[in-house]
């Protein structure tokens, strides 16, 4: 064994390095609690959390540095410390069932959590008394959908994530006789009239609702309250040169037309969606309050599922505490709006949901086993001790 | 002498205790506990007026007790009477703390024209009601989190002017010296509309049962509404007027000081009631019984006692003393059990619902462990400890019971009772244990730093006991902290969610660990031990008080500004404690080595 091996393995092998972890996360942890005053929950998530270092910038200039260890290098630590602690100092046994099975429970709950934190995709479902839906909508993510028209007995959709467009990808699809150019990409942007401005910038449209509208880029916002506003400009590009540049955003509600080569295109920015292999219809929604007061008491969805299969065809009640679990999707009562006519379901894809259930299991046993060990021999001892000193009273 | 001392305190505390428990008598010849047991619905759930009026009190002047201007005391339903019936009279009662000199200065007042310098009536606010109300204005758009003091206070004065002024409007007309006249005439009556509409808006009490038993909750009415629905469109159907001369018929009598026909109409309403709604009005008298008896302020008081018993005993007489401060931590926990089984059945809940109740609950939890631990190891510690946070939890119990009613409902989401029974009462145990260790550690710095009383024997059982509730602590808070993420991924679909609460709760887990690792590591010893578990006073205050207090996040109910400075006083006191802790042995007044 090399001797830096043997550093490492030394190094990581010690209560010191457990000890350290754990009171940096609870450090981490508080700072993240006070800072989502400013935050908001999920901006918390992602500077402490999703990150491996907290940075801070240096005041007065441009540059950042890093002042703390982030979740992930936490997590990074915190894993090989439990088990190089494992292989090298316990041995399997009775008496120390109780740890490690707390620990492997731990190493479980890590890992759960970082998958969770990969593959969990949260998205609504806002729908109308009477309506039927067969897709949800994310919360943060948008598209760019470009939705040929030509045919009245269907639409052709070609969906292009927002991220490409920040990243400046242009994108060729079989389905497009042009291509979809990036010129300029705001993760967050507030669009106004041009008319109401006193002096505006240029636009960089040249086709669509663009030219009238002045947009000024704002800092992304993550206070739940607020929204964000993602915009762009994107350019078709036709075998015979540009169609124009079409100003889009979340902010824009009316499709914007283009015509190419006789057919139509329908250019709008939305909501990622998320289409599913069944429809759900709203039924009916109710929404209890305690009498005279407005503190709310229930509510609930009545919502008829159909798959596609014809497999299922069945009626439901979602509500507060009692989600609808079906297709690898949960469906979760969060909210109403516009006068109880609209449910809204909060609408959760997470492979690995089952994962922290079962740690939390083998952490509790593994506790009570290991407590409980304690305990027993402290009695033990305990009546030991008194069976002496009547001993020695006698 | 000696000897017999426990017997006698335990004689004379039990007679004390049960001079508590008979029923509210009437110290005049009004039927006035007979009035307070009256069921209204109110704030979502049927209650007795006995607690609106002090629920009221407590929260518009922080305390239960009136003193009337000419210097006698007013029962707290006999306070709600005169804001019946007879509101000039209390208009003239100093019901309503302002602590805020600025929010003084707007009515032109000071501290020397209050009762105690805080109290004053709504006659000395009514002239700048306005400049009030303009006020509270400009302060309102402000985020909550962010109001300067005196924001906070203009706000609150606001509501609570308002809140008063309502409850006014509760059985008849403020300005109408005989509503029953009117009521006997419908031309009048009918002329009267302007008067009826305002009882409707502004009543907060709905005391007007429907005319078929046994209804629904939200058949029940208020005066004013149930006598301008016209005949029949509501479940009062033709008893409205009926049931509206009762109470202008109390009114009258009241206002003339009639006791004999007060108490008759009284008497036959409540007979009525309780022929009809038998569940609901039985229930409302528990109520009232329960909040005459205070099971938690006789407790609260049986605690102080045993701390100070069980402090003195280290001094003087050991065993004698000992002993009795067990017999009356014995005797505060099983009052203060009463009181939460009282409560639980009242509402129907598990034992914690709100910041209130699990106030009551973690020194219940505690002063359980406590009895265990003293029987245990009789050495007067665990009760010592026990007492201190019992009666320290009691107290604070208190200031959270000034905000309003502690038995609210529960919103939505937490509306279930399976959740609240597990995932609650096990953090709520976790938060217990982790303030217990912490409270034993006090003792051991306190005693061994500042007295001679901490020898080698009691410092040794003290960090054994430290160490097993540390342990204790871990189990429950974790199970607790998990339960919390699998009641979350049921009800929002995700199992953790960096939400204050949870946060807090996770760090109590964690800090718990530490410990758990350092003294298993031989990274400390007992004296580390013991500051590390007085930390683990301020990581779970932090999760109780401190995560509500920013006003984010899921859990953020309850806050209040005086918590605020109290919680900083105690981080404060703390790290002393931990200062002390560290002084070099020889420094100590205990010799240990």
């Amino acid at each position: 064994m090399t001797s830096t091996w043997k550093a490492l393995i030394g190094f990581f092998n010690s209560l010191r390095l457990t000890a350290a972890l754990l009171v940096l996360a609870i450090l981490l942890i508080f700072a993240a609690t006070l800072d989502q005053v400013h935050l908001g929950v999920w901006g918390v998530q992602e500077k402490y959390f999703r990150s491996f270092f907290i940075y801070a910038a240096i005041r007065g200039t441009a540059f950042s540095v890093p002042i703390f260890p982030g979740g992930y290098l936490l997590g990074a630590l915190l894993l090989p410390n439990l088990l190089v602690a494992h292989f090298c100092r316990f041995r399997l046994s009775w008496k120390k069932s109780g740890i490690w099975l707390t620990h492997i429970g731990l190493i479980l709950l890590l890992v759960g959590q970082g998958l969770s934190g990969l593959l969990q995709r949260d998205n609504q479902l806002r729908i109308d008394v009477g309506q039927t839906r067969r897709y949800t909508e994310s919360f943060r993510e948008t598209e760019l959908a470009v939705i040929d028209v030509t045919n009245p007995d269907y639409d052709q959709v070609v969906a292009i994530p927002s991220a490409r467009l920040e990243r400046k990808e242009s994108v060729q699809h079989p389905l497009l006789p042009f291509l979809i150019k990036p010129v300029a990409y705001y993760p967050n942007a507030l669009l106004r009239p041009r008319s109401q401005m006193p002096s505006p910038l240029p636009s960089l449209a040249t086709a669509g609702v663009g030219p009238q509208v002045a947009v000024e880029p704002s800092p992304v916002t993550y206070k739940p309250d607020e929204t964000n506003f993602p915009t762009g400009y994107v350019e078709l590009v036709g075998q015979e040169g540009s169609l124009g540049v079409f100003l889009v955003s979340t902010m824009i509600v009316e499709r914007q037309v283009v015509t190419y080569q006789g057919r139509t295109w329908h250019l709008i920015m939305r909501p990622e969606r998320d289409y599913l292999p069944f429809t759900l219809t709203l039924l009916k929604f109710t929404h209890d309050i305690y009498p005279g007061t407005d503190i709310p008491k229930d509510f609930a969805s009545t919502i008829r599922l159909k798959s596609d299969d014809l497999r299922d065809d069945r009626e439901i009640r979602i509500f507060m505490n009692n989600p609808l679990r079906y297709g690898g999707r949960a469906f979760y009562q969060a909210g109403y709006s516009n006068n109880d006519r609209t449910s809204v379901l909060q609408v959760v894809t997470n492979p690995s949901w089952q994962v922290p259930y079962l740690s939390c299991a083998l952490i509790a046993l593994g506790l009570a086993i290991e407590f409980g060990i304690h305990l027993f021999a402290f009695f033990r001892r305990r009546s030991a001790t008194d069976a002496a000193s009547q001993k020695s009273a006698v | 002498m000696r000897k017999d001392f426990t017997l006698a305190l335990s004689v004379l505390i039990l007679l004390w205790v049960g001079s508590t428990l008979l029923p509210q008598g009437n110290s005049g010849s009004f039927d006035l506990s007979g009035f307070g047991k009256v069921p209204v619905l109110a704030d979502g759930r049927f209650k007795p007026l006995d607690t609106v009026a002090r629920t009221s009190l407590l929260m518009l002047q922080g305390r239960q007790r009136v003193v009337e201007p000419g210097g006698s005391t007013v029962a707290p339903v006999a306070w709600l009477l005169d804001v019946f019936y007879r509101p000039e009279m209390a208009d003239t009662y100093p019901t309503f703390r302002i602590d805020h000199p600025d929010v003084l200065s707007i009515f032109g007042l000071g501290s020397g024209n209050g009762a105690a310098g805080v109290r004053f009536s709504f006659a000395q606010l009514q002239p700048k009601l306005a400049e009030l109300d303009k006020q509270a204005d400009l302060a309102n758009p402000v985020d909550a989190a962010v109001r300067t003091p005196f924001q906070r206070a203009v706000i609150e004065l606001r509501d609570h002017v308002a809140y008063y002024a309502r409850l006014k409007y509760s059985l008849q007309p403020p300005d109408n010296a005989d509503f029953l006249a009117e009521l006997g005439d419908p031309a009048r009556l009918a002329a009267d509309q302007a008067s009826l509409e305002a009882m409707r808006d502004f009543s907060l009490l709905r005391i007007v049962p429907p005319a078929q038993a046994p209804g629904r909750p939200d058949q029940w009415q208020s005066v004013g509404h149930s006598l301008l629905a016209p005949q029949g469109s509501d479940a009062q159907g033709g008893d409205a007027l009926r049931q509206a001369r009762v109470f202008a018929g109390l009114g009258r009598a009241w206002r003339n000081q009639e006791p004999d026909s007060f108490n008759t109409l009284l008497s036959g309403y409540r007979a009525d009631l309780t022929g009809r709604f038998g569940a609901i009005a039985g229930k409302c008298a528990w109520e009232a019984y329960v909040n005459k008896v205070e099971p938690f302020t006789s407790s609260m008081v049986l605690y102080l006692l045993a701390f100070l018993l069980a402090a003195t005993s280290w001094l003087r007489w050991p065993a004698q003393l000992g002993k009795s401060s067990l017999r009356m931590m014995d005797f505060g926990f099983a009052l203060a059990t009463v009181g939460i089984l009282a409560r639980m059945w009242l509402e129907d809940r598990p034992p914690v619902t709100n910041l209130y109740s699990s106030a009551l609950f973690i020194g219940w939890g505690s002063v359980g462990l406590c009895l265990i631990l003293e029987r245990i190891n009789r050495n007067a510690v665990a009760s010592a400890a026990g007492g201190l946070i019992g009666f320290s939890t009691l107290i604070i119990a208190h200031h959270l019971s000034l905000s309003g009613d502690t038995m609210e409902m529960m919103r939505a989401v937490l509306d279930s009772n399976f959740w609240l029974s597990t995932h609650v009462v096990t953090v709520t145990t976790g938060y217990a244990a982790t303030f217990l260790a912490g409270f034993l550690s006090i003792i051991y710095i306190l005693r061994g730093v500042l007295t001679r009383s901490l020898d080698r024997r009691t410092a040794d059982s003290l960090a054994r006991m430290v160490y097993g509730i540390v342990c204790f602590a871990t189990f429950f808070s974790f199970i607790g902290t998990v339960l919390g993420g699998i009641w979350a991924d049921q009800s929002w679909g995700r199992f953790w969610g960096w939400d204050p609460k949870e946060n807090g709760a996770l760090i109590i887990v964690l800090w718990n660990a530490v410990i758990l690792h350092c003294r298993w590591g031989g990274l400390i010893r007992q004296r580390g031990l013991i500051a590390m578990a007085v930390f683990g006073n301020i990581v779970t205050s932090w999760s109780w008080f401190g995560t509500n207090m920013l006003g984010v996040g899921l859990h953020s109910y309850g806050f209040t500004n005086a918590a605020f400075y109290g919680l900083i006083t105690f981080v404060a006191s703390q790290l002393l404690l931990i200062a002390l802790v560290l002084l070099p042995t020889e420094k100590w007044r205990s010799k240990l080595a």
